[in-house]
Protein backbone atom coordinates (compact mmCIF):
# COMPACT_ATOMS: atom_id res chain seq x y z
CA UNK A 1 0.00 0.00 0.00
CA UNK A 2 1.42 3.38 -0.99
CA UNK A 3 0.61 5.92 1.74
CA UNK A 4 2.60 8.82 0.35
CA UNK A 5 0.72 12.10 0.36
CA UNK A 6 1.31 15.84 0.51
CA UNK A 7 0.90 18.14 3.49
CA UNK A 8 -2.06 19.76 1.77
CA UNK A 9 -3.70 16.35 1.34
CA UNK A 10 -3.18 15.67 5.06
CA UNK A 11 -4.81 18.93 6.07
CA UNK A 12 -7.69 18.25 3.67
CA UNK A 13 -8.40 15.13 5.75
CA UNK A 14 -8.73 17.19 8.94
CA UNK A 15 -12.02 18.77 9.96
CA UNK A 16 -13.05 21.64 12.18
CA UNK A 17 -13.50 20.55 15.79
CA UNK A 18 -11.22 17.54 15.58
CA UNK A 19 -8.98 16.39 18.42
CA UNK A 20 -5.44 16.30 17.10
CA UNK A 21 -2.38 14.86 18.80
CA UNK A 22 1.01 16.33 17.95
CA UNK A 23 4.16 14.30 18.59
CA UNK A 24 7.58 15.44 19.72
CA UNK A 25 8.43 17.25 22.93
CA UNK A 26 8.77 21.02 23.48
CA UNK A 27 11.22 22.22 20.79
CA UNK A 28 12.12 18.70 19.66
CA UNK A 29 11.00 16.73 16.59
CA UNK A 30 7.70 18.51 16.04
CA UNK A 31 5.86 18.02 12.73
CA UNK A 32 6.14 21.75 12.11
CA UNK A 33 5.67 21.62 8.33
CA UNK A 34 2.27 19.95 8.90
CA UNK A 35 1.48 22.54 11.58
CA UNK A 36 2.38 25.28 9.09
CA UNK A 37 0.02 23.73 6.55
CA UNK A 38 -2.75 24.01 9.16
CA UNK A 39 -1.77 27.66 9.68
CA UNK A 40 -2.31 28.19 5.92
CA UNK A 41 -5.72 26.48 6.03
CA UNK A 42 -9.11 27.59 7.35
CA UNK A 43 -9.29 24.78 9.93
CA UNK A 44 -10.60 25.90 13.33
CA UNK A 45 -11.94 24.84 16.73
CA UNK A 46 -9.27 22.19 17.15
CA UNK A 47 -8.50 20.41 20.40
CA UNK A 48 -4.74 19.91 20.54
CA UNK A 49 -3.07 17.21 22.66
CA UNK A 50 0.66 17.81 22.89
CA UNK A 51 3.83 17.87 24.93
CA UNK A 52 3.71 21.39 23.72
CA UNK A 53 6.13 23.77 22.13
CA UNK A 54 5.77 26.27 19.29
CA UNK A 55 3.29 23.87 17.63
CA UNK A 56 0.76 24.77 20.32
CA UNK A 57 1.79 28.42 20.48
CA UNK A 58 1.47 28.97 16.71
CA UNK A 59 -1.89 27.22 16.43
CA UNK A 60 -3.21 29.28 19.37
CA UNK A 61 -1.86 32.50 17.88
CA UNK A 62 -3.54 31.70 14.55
CA UNK A 63 -6.91 31.19 16.23
CA UNK A 64 -7.09 27.52 15.29
CA UNK A 65 -7.52 26.20 18.81
CA UNK A 66 -10.57 25.71 20.99
CA UNK A 67 -8.87 23.64 23.68
CA UNK A 68 -5.38 22.49 24.64
CA UNK A 69 -4.70 19.28 26.55
CA UNK A 70 -1.26 19.83 28.03
CA UNK A 71 1.19 19.25 30.86
CA UNK A 72 3.47 22.03 29.68
CA UNK A 73 3.96 24.31 26.73
CA UNK A 74 7.60 25.34 26.61
CA UNK A 75 10.54 25.93 24.29
CA UNK A 76 12.88 24.47 26.97
CA UNK A 77 15.79 26.87 26.54
CA UNK A 78 13.17 29.63 26.53
CA UNK A 79 10.93 28.30 29.30
CA UNK A 80 7.71 30.12 28.48
CA UNK A 81 5.90 29.89 25.13
CA UNK A 82 4.76 33.45 24.36
CA UNK A 83 1.66 32.76 22.27
CA UNK A 84 0.38 30.00 24.51
CA UNK A 85 0.73 32.43 27.41
CA UNK A 86 -1.20 35.07 25.49
CA UNK A 87 -3.95 32.59 24.75
CA UNK A 88 -4.16 31.51 28.40
CA UNK A 89 -3.89 35.01 29.84
CA UNK A 90 -6.61 36.35 27.57
CA UNK A 91 -8.91 33.43 28.37
CA UNK A 92 -9.07 32.58 24.67
CA UNK A 93 -8.78 28.80 25.04
CA UNK A 94 -10.21 25.99 27.13
CA UNK A 95 -7.66 23.73 28.75
CA UNK A 96 -7.26 20.30 30.22
CA UNK A 97 -4.06 20.65 32.24
CA UNK A 98 -2.63 17.31 33.30
CA UNK A 99 0.61 15.71 34.45
CA UNK A 100 3.09 14.56 31.77
CA UNK A 101 2.63 10.96 32.84
CA UNK A 102 -1.17 11.28 32.87
CA UNK A 103 -1.00 12.25 29.21
CA UNK A 104 0.98 9.08 28.51
CA UNK A 105 -1.65 7.03 30.35
CA UNK A 106 -4.48 8.75 28.48
CA UNK A 107 -2.83 7.94 25.15
CA UNK A 108 -2.26 4.34 26.23
CA UNK A 109 -5.88 3.97 27.29
CA UNK A 110 -6.98 5.26 23.89
CA UNK A 111 -4.50 2.96 22.14
CA UNK A 112 -5.70 -0.06 24.11
CA UNK A 113 -9.40 0.71 23.66
CA UNK A 114 -10.13 1.05 27.38
CA UNK A 115 -12.00 4.01 28.94
CA UNK A 116 -9.41 4.89 31.58
CA UNK A 117 -6.27 3.80 33.40
CA UNK A 118 -6.16 4.06 37.19
CA UNK A 119 -3.27 5.99 38.68
CA UNK A 120 -2.42 7.90 41.82
CA UNK A 121 -0.94 10.68 39.71
CA UNK A 122 -2.91 13.88 40.16
CA UNK A 123 -4.34 13.10 43.59
CA UNK A 124 -4.26 16.09 45.93
CA UNK A 125 -3.50 18.55 43.11
CA UNK A 126 -5.39 20.96 40.89
CA UNK A 127 -5.04 18.80 37.79
CA UNK A 128 -7.95 16.95 39.39
CA UNK A 129 -9.75 19.91 40.98
CA UNK A 130 -9.71 22.00 37.79
CA UNK A 131 -10.73 19.14 35.50
CA UNK A 132 -14.30 18.04 36.08
CA UNK A 133 -13.85 15.55 33.23
CA UNK A 134 -11.28 13.57 35.23
CA UNK A 135 -12.92 11.37 37.84
CA UNK A 136 -11.54 9.97 41.06
CA UNK A 137 -12.84 6.48 41.78
CA UNK A 138 -12.81 3.80 44.48
CA UNK A 139 -10.82 0.66 43.88
CA UNK A 140 -12.33 -2.82 43.96
CA UNK A 141 -9.06 -4.04 45.47
CA UNK A 142 -8.10 -1.59 48.21
CA UNK A 143 -9.50 1.27 50.31
CA UNK A 144 -7.77 4.06 48.44
CA UNK A 145 -9.14 6.42 45.83
CA UNK A 146 -7.53 6.52 42.41
CA UNK A 147 -7.53 8.88 39.48
CA UNK A 148 -9.32 7.35 36.48
CA UNK A 149 -7.24 8.94 33.73
CA UNK A 150 -9.60 8.97 30.73
CA UNK A 151 -8.57 7.77 27.29
CA UNK A 152 -7.32 10.63 25.13
CA UNK A 153 -8.88 9.50 21.88
CA UNK A 154 -7.43 11.37 18.93
CA UNK A 155 -9.11 11.91 15.58
CA UNK A 156 -5.67 12.36 14.08
CA UNK A 157 -2.02 12.48 15.10
CA UNK A 158 0.69 14.47 13.36
CA UNK A 159 4.26 13.20 13.79
CA UNK A 160 7.68 13.86 12.29
CA UNK A 161 10.33 11.16 11.88
CA UNK A 162 13.75 10.87 10.25
CA UNK A 163 12.99 8.16 7.74
CA UNK A 164 9.97 6.30 6.42
CA UNK A 165 9.00 4.16 3.49
CA UNK A 166 5.80 4.72 1.50
CA UNK A 167 4.13 1.83 3.32
CA UNK A 168 4.34 3.73 6.62
CA UNK A 169 7.32 2.07 8.28
CA UNK A 170 8.74 4.98 10.28
CA UNK A 171 12.15 5.28 11.88
CA UNK A 172 13.21 7.60 14.69
CA UNK A 173 16.99 7.37 14.89
CA UNK A 174 17.33 10.18 17.41
CA UNK A 175 17.88 9.14 21.01
CA UNK A 176 14.24 9.53 22.06
CA UNK A 177 11.02 8.75 20.25
CA UNK A 178 9.17 10.54 23.10
CA UNK A 179 5.53 9.39 23.18
CA UNK A 180 5.17 9.30 19.39
CA UNK A 181 4.40 5.58 19.37
CA UNK A 182 1.46 6.22 21.70
CA UNK A 183 0.27 9.20 19.66
CA UNK A 184 0.33 6.90 16.61
CA UNK A 185 -1.65 4.20 18.40
CA UNK A 186 -4.12 6.55 20.11
CA UNK A 187 -5.29 8.15 16.87
CA UNK A 188 -7.86 7.07 14.29
CA UNK A 189 -5.52 8.46 11.60
CA UNK A 190 -1.80 9.12 11.92
CA UNK A 191 0.01 11.34 9.44
CA UNK A 192 3.79 11.27 9.53
CA UNK A 193 6.14 13.71 7.85
CA UNK A 194 9.65 12.39 7.30
CA UNK A 195 12.98 13.98 6.56
CA UNK A 196 13.84 11.22 4.11
CA UNK A 197 11.84 8.67 2.15
CA UNK A 198 13.65 5.32 1.96
CA UNK A 199 13.11 2.00 0.23
CA UNK A 200 11.65 -0.80 2.36
CA UNK A 201 14.94 -2.69 2.01
CA UNK A 202 16.52 -0.04 4.21
CA UNK A 203 14.82 -1.65 7.20
CA UNK A 204 16.09 -5.16 6.47
CA UNK A 205 19.14 -4.28 8.56
CA UNK A 206 18.19 -5.16 12.17
CA UNK A 207 20.04 -2.09 13.49
CA UNK A 208 17.66 0.06 11.41
CA UNK A 209 14.55 -2.02 12.13
CA UNK A 210 15.26 -1.67 15.88
CA UNK A 211 14.53 2.06 15.61
CA UNK A 212 10.99 1.54 14.27
CA UNK A 213 8.63 2.08 17.19
CA UNK A 214 5.20 1.23 15.82
CA UNK A 215 3.84 -1.00 13.06
CA UNK A 216 2.95 0.45 9.68
CA UNK A 217 -0.75 -0.35 10.29
CA UNK A 218 -0.70 2.60 12.72
CA UNK A 219 0.51 4.96 9.98
CA UNK A 220 -2.15 6.43 7.69
CA UNK A 221 -0.09 8.76 5.55
CA UNK A 222 3.56 9.53 4.88
CA UNK A 223 4.64 13.00 3.78
CA UNK A 224 8.26 13.44 2.71
CA UNK A 225 9.37 16.90 3.85
CA UNK A 226 13.12 17.27 4.34
CA UNK A 227 13.71 19.72 7.18
CA UNK A 228 10.04 19.46 8.12
CA UNK A 229 10.67 19.68 11.87
CA UNK A 230 12.24 23.14 11.63
CA UNK A 231 12.51 25.22 13.81
CA UNK A 232 12.31 22.25 16.20
CA UNK A 233 15.07 19.65 16.15
CA UNK A 234 15.25 16.31 14.40
CA UNK A 235 18.18 14.57 16.06
CA UNK A 236 20.53 13.30 14.69
CA UNK A 237 19.91 15.33 11.50
CA UNK A 238 19.66 18.86 12.94
CA UNK A 239 19.21 20.74 16.20
CA UNK A 240 16.60 23.33 17.02
CA UNK A 241 17.03 26.79 15.54
CA UNK A 242 17.83 29.03 18.51
CA UNK A 243 17.94 32.34 16.60
CA UNK A 244 14.68 31.50 14.84
CA UNK A 245 12.95 30.66 18.12
CA UNK A 246 14.28 33.90 19.59
CA UNK A 247 12.81 35.84 16.66
CA UNK A 248 9.54 33.96 17.10
CA UNK A 249 9.42 34.79 20.82
CA UNK A 250 10.37 38.41 20.15
CA UNK A 251 7.56 38.72 17.59
CA UNK A 252 5.02 38.39 20.41
CA UNK A 253 6.22 41.72 21.79
CA UNK A 254 6.42 43.45 18.42
CA UNK A 255 3.64 45.44 16.84
CA UNK A 256 2.86 42.93 14.12
CA UNK A 257 2.73 40.03 16.61
CA UNK A 258 2.20 36.59 15.14
CA UNK A 259 0.98 38.04 11.86
CA UNK A 260 4.34 39.78 11.55
CA UNK A 261 6.09 36.45 12.15
CA UNK A 262 3.93 34.75 9.50
CA UNK A 263 4.42 37.56 6.99
CA UNK A 264 8.14 37.17 7.37
CA UNK A 265 8.45 33.40 7.38
CA UNK A 266 5.35 31.29 6.71
CA UNK A 267 5.03 31.69 2.94
CA UNK A 268 2.41 30.04 0.74
CA UNK A 269 4.21 26.69 0.75
CA UNK A 270 6.90 24.79 2.61
CA UNK A 271 9.33 25.63 -0.20
CA UNK A 272 8.72 29.33 0.40
CA UNK A 273 9.06 28.85 4.14
CA UNK A 274 12.40 27.13 3.76
CA UNK A 275 13.60 29.86 1.43
CA UNK A 276 12.58 32.43 4.07
CA UNK A 277 14.59 30.67 6.80
CA UNK A 278 17.74 30.22 4.74
CA UNK A 279 17.15 26.95 2.92
CA UNK A 280 17.40 23.26 3.66
CA UNK A 281 21.19 23.25 3.87
CA UNK A 282 21.01 25.88 6.58
CA UNK A 283 18.42 23.82 8.49
CA UNK A 284 20.48 20.67 8.15
CA UNK A 285 23.58 22.46 9.45
CA UNK A 286 22.05 23.52 12.78
CA UNK A 287 24.10 21.94 15.56
CA UNK A 288 22.48 19.53 17.98
CA UNK A 289 21.90 20.97 21.47
CA UNK A 290 24.09 20.05 24.44
CA UNK A 291 22.17 19.12 27.58
CA UNK B 1 38.60 17.00 54.16
CA UNK B 2 39.46 20.66 54.54
CA UNK B 3 36.74 23.29 54.96
CA UNK B 4 37.10 26.00 52.34
CA UNK B 5 37.16 29.64 53.40
CA UNK B 6 36.59 31.17 49.99
CA UNK B 7 33.45 30.00 48.20
CA UNK B 8 30.37 31.47 46.59
CA UNK B 9 26.82 31.27 47.85
CA UNK B 10 26.00 29.15 44.80
CA UNK B 11 28.69 26.66 45.80
CA UNK B 12 27.39 26.61 49.38
CA UNK B 13 23.89 25.89 48.04
CA UNK B 14 25.20 23.11 45.77
CA UNK B 15 26.90 21.40 48.68
CA UNK B 16 23.91 21.87 50.99
CA UNK B 17 21.55 20.60 48.29
CA UNK B 18 23.74 17.59 47.59
CA UNK B 19 23.03 16.47 51.17
CA UNK B 20 19.46 15.79 50.08
CA UNK B 21 20.70 12.82 48.02
CA UNK B 22 23.35 11.51 50.41
CA UNK B 23 21.24 8.77 52.00
CA UNK B 24 19.00 7.92 49.06
CA UNK B 25 20.69 4.70 48.02
CA UNK B 26 20.18 3.51 44.46
CA UNK B 27 17.65 5.97 43.01
CA UNK B 28 17.48 8.24 39.99
CA UNK B 29 18.58 11.73 41.06
CA UNK B 30 17.03 14.42 38.89
CA UNK B 31 18.18 17.98 39.43
CA UNK B 32 16.45 20.49 37.16
CA UNK B 33 18.47 23.67 36.75
CA UNK B 34 22.17 24.27 37.22
CA UNK B 35 22.39 24.21 41.03
CA UNK B 36 20.13 21.16 41.55
CA UNK B 37 21.90 19.28 38.75
CA UNK B 38 25.32 20.08 40.21
CA UNK B 39 24.04 19.08 43.67
CA UNK B 40 22.89 15.69 42.38
CA UNK B 41 26.11 15.26 40.39
CA UNK B 42 28.26 16.15 43.41
CA UNK B 43 26.37 13.60 45.53
CA UNK B 44 26.88 10.94 42.85
CA UNK B 45 30.61 11.71 42.75
CA UNK B 46 31.07 11.79 46.55
CA UNK B 47 28.46 10.99 49.21
CA UNK B 48 26.29 8.49 47.31
CA UNK B 49 28.05 6.76 44.44
CA UNK B 50 25.03 4.43 44.00
CA UNK B 51 22.91 7.27 42.60
CA UNK B 52 21.63 7.03 39.05
CA UNK B 53 21.44 9.97 36.65
CA UNK B 54 20.41 10.75 33.10
CA UNK B 55 22.08 13.02 30.57
CA UNK B 56 18.88 15.16 30.67
CA UNK B 57 18.06 13.76 27.25
CA UNK B 58 17.63 10.03 26.74
CA UNK B 59 20.45 8.05 28.35
CA UNK B 60 21.42 6.88 31.82
CA UNK B 61 24.96 7.78 32.81
CA UNK B 62 27.33 5.97 35.14
CA UNK B 63 29.23 9.26 35.56
CA UNK B 64 27.54 12.69 35.55
CA UNK B 65 28.23 14.81 32.47
CA UNK B 66 29.91 18.18 33.02
CA UNK B 67 27.46 21.02 32.34
CA UNK B 68 27.58 23.01 29.12
CA UNK B 69 29.53 22.52 25.91
CA UNK B 70 31.99 19.67 26.12
CA UNK B 71 35.09 18.95 24.05
CA UNK B 72 34.48 17.25 20.70
CA UNK B 73 36.24 14.11 21.91
CA UNK B 74 34.17 13.87 25.11
CA UNK B 75 32.59 10.44 25.54
CA UNK B 76 29.62 10.32 27.95
CA UNK B 77 29.53 7.28 30.23
CA UNK B 78 26.25 5.79 28.99
CA UNK B 79 24.83 2.77 30.76
CA UNK B 80 21.32 2.42 29.32
CA UNK B 81 18.65 4.02 27.19
CA UNK B 82 16.28 6.17 29.26
CA UNK B 83 13.83 7.98 27.02
CA UNK B 84 11.04 10.08 28.47
CA UNK B 85 8.40 7.35 28.38
CA UNK B 86 10.68 5.12 30.44
CA UNK B 87 11.25 7.91 32.96
CA UNK B 88 7.64 7.46 34.05
CA UNK B 89 8.20 3.76 34.73
CA UNK B 90 10.96 4.87 37.08
CA UNK B 91 8.90 7.72 38.61
CA UNK B 92 5.98 5.45 39.43
CA UNK B 93 8.33 2.86 40.97
CA UNK B 94 9.29 5.49 43.55
CA UNK B 95 13.02 4.99 42.93
CA UNK B 96 13.69 8.63 42.17
CA UNK B 97 14.40 11.87 44.00
CA UNK B 98 13.82 15.09 42.09
CA UNK B 99 14.96 18.59 43.02
CA UNK B 100 13.11 21.38 41.28
CA UNK B 101 12.41 25.08 41.56
CA UNK B 102 8.70 25.89 41.55
CA UNK B 103 7.33 29.43 41.35
CA UNK B 104 5.34 29.20 44.59
CA UNK B 105 5.66 26.99 47.68
CA UNK B 106 2.91 27.35 50.28
CA UNK B 107 2.88 26.44 53.98
CA UNK B 108 1.74 22.91 53.17
CA UNK B 109 4.70 22.34 50.85
CA UNK B 110 2.32 22.42 47.88
CA UNK B 111 3.95 24.03 44.88
CA UNK B 112 2.85 25.90 41.77
CA UNK B 113 4.46 25.87 38.33
CA UNK B 114 1.43 26.94 36.34
CA UNK B 115 -1.23 29.66 36.61
CA UNK B 116 -0.49 32.74 38.74
CA UNK B 117 -3.03 35.35 39.76
CA UNK B 118 -6.31 36.21 38.06
CA UNK B 119 -8.61 33.22 37.63
CA UNK B 120 -7.68 29.76 36.44
CA UNK B 121 -9.67 30.39 33.25
CA UNK B 122 -7.81 33.64 32.68
CA UNK B 123 -4.63 33.72 34.77
CA UNK B 124 -2.65 36.92 35.15
CA UNK B 125 0.56 35.05 34.39
CA UNK B 126 0.80 31.63 32.79
CA UNK B 127 3.95 29.71 33.62
CA UNK B 128 5.02 26.27 32.36
CA UNK B 129 2.08 24.13 33.38
CA UNK B 130 1.85 21.30 35.91
CA UNK B 131 4.63 19.39 34.08
CA UNK B 132 5.51 16.21 36.01
CA UNK B 133 4.94 17.74 39.45
CA UNK B 134 1.67 15.92 40.27
CA UNK B 135 3.21 12.52 39.54
CA UNK B 136 6.57 13.28 41.12
CA UNK B 137 4.99 14.53 44.32
CA UNK B 138 2.84 11.48 44.96
CA UNK B 139 5.33 8.90 43.69
CA UNK B 140 8.73 9.70 45.14
CA UNK B 141 10.73 12.08 47.38
CA UNK B 142 11.20 15.65 46.18
CA UNK B 143 13.31 18.61 47.23
CA UNK B 144 13.12 22.25 46.22
CA UNK B 145 15.72 24.83 45.33
CA UNK B 146 14.79 28.53 45.51
CA UNK B 147 17.47 30.99 44.35
CA UNK B 148 15.70 34.02 45.79
CA UNK B 149 14.01 33.38 49.12
CA UNK B 150 11.10 35.81 49.44
CA UNK B 151 7.44 35.91 50.39
CA UNK B 152 6.34 35.81 46.74
CA UNK B 153 7.73 32.29 46.45
CA UNK B 154 6.94 31.29 50.05
CA UNK B 155 3.59 32.99 49.89
CA UNK B 156 0.77 33.54 52.34
CA UNK B 157 -2.31 31.42 51.64
CA UNK B 158 -2.53 28.47 49.29
CA UNK B 159 -0.82 28.21 45.88
CA UNK B 160 -2.86 29.75 43.07
CA UNK B 161 -2.61 26.39 41.30
CA UNK B 162 -1.50 23.28 43.18
CA UNK B 163 0.91 21.40 40.91
CA UNK B 164 2.30 19.10 43.58
CA UNK B 165 0.70 17.51 46.62
CA UNK B 166 1.88 18.66 50.03
CA UNK B 167 0.96 18.22 53.69
CA UNK B 168 -2.52 19.72 53.35
CA UNK B 169 -5.11 17.72 55.32
CA UNK B 170 -7.92 19.27 53.26
CA UNK B 171 -6.51 17.74 50.05
CA UNK B 172 -5.41 14.40 51.46
CA UNK B 173 -6.68 11.64 49.15
CA UNK B 174 -8.81 8.89 50.67
CA UNK B 175 -6.71 6.04 52.03
CA UNK B 176 -3.54 8.14 52.13
CA UNK B 177 -1.65 9.54 55.12
CA UNK B 178 0.11 12.88 55.26
CA UNK B 179 3.28 10.92 55.99
CA UNK B 180 2.99 9.38 52.51
CA UNK B 181 4.02 12.78 51.15
CA UNK B 182 7.80 12.99 51.17
CA UNK B 183 9.21 16.48 50.77
CA UNK B 184 12.86 16.44 51.76
CA UNK B 185 15.00 19.59 51.77
CA UNK B 186 14.21 23.13 50.71
CA UNK B 187 17.46 24.91 49.86
CA UNK B 188 17.40 28.67 49.34
CA UNK B 189 19.88 31.53 49.12
CA UNK B 190 19.26 32.12 52.85
CA UNK B 191 18.97 28.74 54.48
CA UNK B 192 18.06 25.07 54.40
CA UNK B 193 14.59 24.05 55.55
CA UNK B 194 12.43 20.94 55.66
CA UNK B 195 8.85 20.12 56.65
CA UNK B 196 9.88 18.44 59.91
CA UNK B 197 8.24 20.94 62.27
CA UNK B 198 5.10 20.17 64.34
CA UNK B 199 2.35 18.84 62.03
CA UNK B 200 4.68 19.06 59.04
CA UNK B 201 5.28 22.77 59.53
CA UNK B 202 8.19 24.15 57.55
CA UNK B 203 11.29 24.09 59.77
CA UNK B 204 14.63 25.83 59.68
CA UNK B 205 17.42 23.26 59.36
CA UNK B 206 20.47 25.51 58.94
CA UNK B 207 21.25 29.13 58.26
CA UNK B 208 23.79 30.16 55.66
CA UNK B 209 26.72 32.14 57.13
CA UNK B 210 25.65 35.65 58.17
CA UNK B 211 21.90 35.02 57.82
CA UNK B 212 19.58 35.28 60.84
CA UNK B 213 16.43 33.32 61.62
CA UNK B 214 14.57 36.65 61.66
CA UNK B 215 15.63 37.30 58.07
CA UNK B 216 14.29 33.90 57.03
CA UNK B 217 10.99 34.54 58.79
CA UNK B 218 10.68 38.03 57.31
CA UNK B 219 11.06 36.61 53.82
CA UNK B 220 8.62 33.74 54.33
CA UNK B 221 4.88 34.39 54.07
CA UNK B 222 4.00 31.92 56.84
CA UNK B 223 5.45 30.90 60.21
CA UNK B 224 8.71 28.96 60.09
CA UNK B 225 9.40 26.55 62.93
CA UNK B 226 12.70 27.67 64.41
CA UNK B 227 14.38 25.17 66.74
CA UNK B 228 16.31 26.44 69.78
CA UNK B 229 19.62 25.53 68.15
CA UNK B 230 20.03 26.19 64.44
CA UNK B 231 23.44 25.34 62.99
CA UNK B 232 25.22 27.27 60.29
CA UNK B 233 25.13 25.53 56.89
CA UNK B 234 28.35 23.56 56.56
CA UNK B 235 30.98 25.20 54.38
CA UNK B 236 32.03 23.31 51.24
CA UNK B 237 35.26 21.38 51.55
CA UNK B 238 38.18 22.08 49.25
CA UNK B 239 37.60 18.63 47.76
CA UNK B 240 33.92 19.36 47.08
CA UNK B 241 34.78 22.65 45.39
CA UNK B 242 37.21 20.83 43.12
CA UNK B 243 34.53 18.30 42.11
CA UNK B 244 32.05 21.13 41.47
CA UNK B 245 34.58 23.02 39.33
CA UNK B 246 35.17 19.90 37.23
CA UNK B 247 31.42 19.35 36.80
CA UNK B 248 30.84 22.98 35.82
CA UNK B 249 33.88 24.00 33.75
CA UNK B 250 32.12 27.05 32.25
CA UNK B 251 31.15 28.34 35.71
CA UNK B 252 27.45 28.44 34.94
CA UNK B 253 26.90 28.32 38.70
CA UNK B 254 28.04 31.94 38.86
CA UNK B 255 24.89 32.96 36.92
CA UNK B 256 22.37 31.27 39.19
CA UNK B 257 22.05 33.59 42.20
CA UNK B 258 21.72 37.34 41.72
CA UNK B 259 25.15 39.05 41.72
CA UNK B 260 26.90 35.73 42.57
CA UNK B 261 27.57 36.72 46.20
CA UNK B 262 30.22 35.09 48.39
CA UNK B 263 29.12 32.26 50.67
CA UNK B 264 30.12 34.18 53.76
CA UNK B 265 28.14 37.39 53.69
CA UNK B 266 29.99 40.54 54.65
Amino acid sequence: MNKQMTAAQVVAQLKDGMTIGIGGWGPRRKPMALVREILRSDLKDLTIVSYGGADVGMLCAAGKVKKVVFAFVSLDFIPLEPYFREARQSGAIDVMEIDEGMMLLGLRAAAWGIPFIPTEVGLGTDVINKNSAIKVIDSPYDDKEWVAMPALKLDASLLHVDKADVRGVCQIAGPDHYMDDWFARAAAKTYVSCDELVETAYFHDPAQARMVHWERSATTGVVPIAGGAHPSSCSPLYGFDVPHFKAYVASAKEEGGFKGYCDKFLGASEAEYQKNVGGLDAIRSIALPTY
Amino acid sequence: MTAATDYTLAELCIVAASQAFANDGEVLATGIGVIPRLAASLAMKTSNTDLMMTDSEAWMLSEPNPIGNRPADFVPALESWMGFSRIFDNVWSGKRHAMLGPTQIDRFGQSNTSALGGTYEKPKTMMLGARGFPGNSISHPNSFFVPEHNSRVFMDGECDFVSSIGYNPARLPKGHKLDDVDIRLVITNLCVMDFGGPNHQIRLVSLHPGVTAEQVQQNTGYPVHIPAEVPVTAAPTVEQLAVIAALDPHNQRAQQIKDNPPGIRA
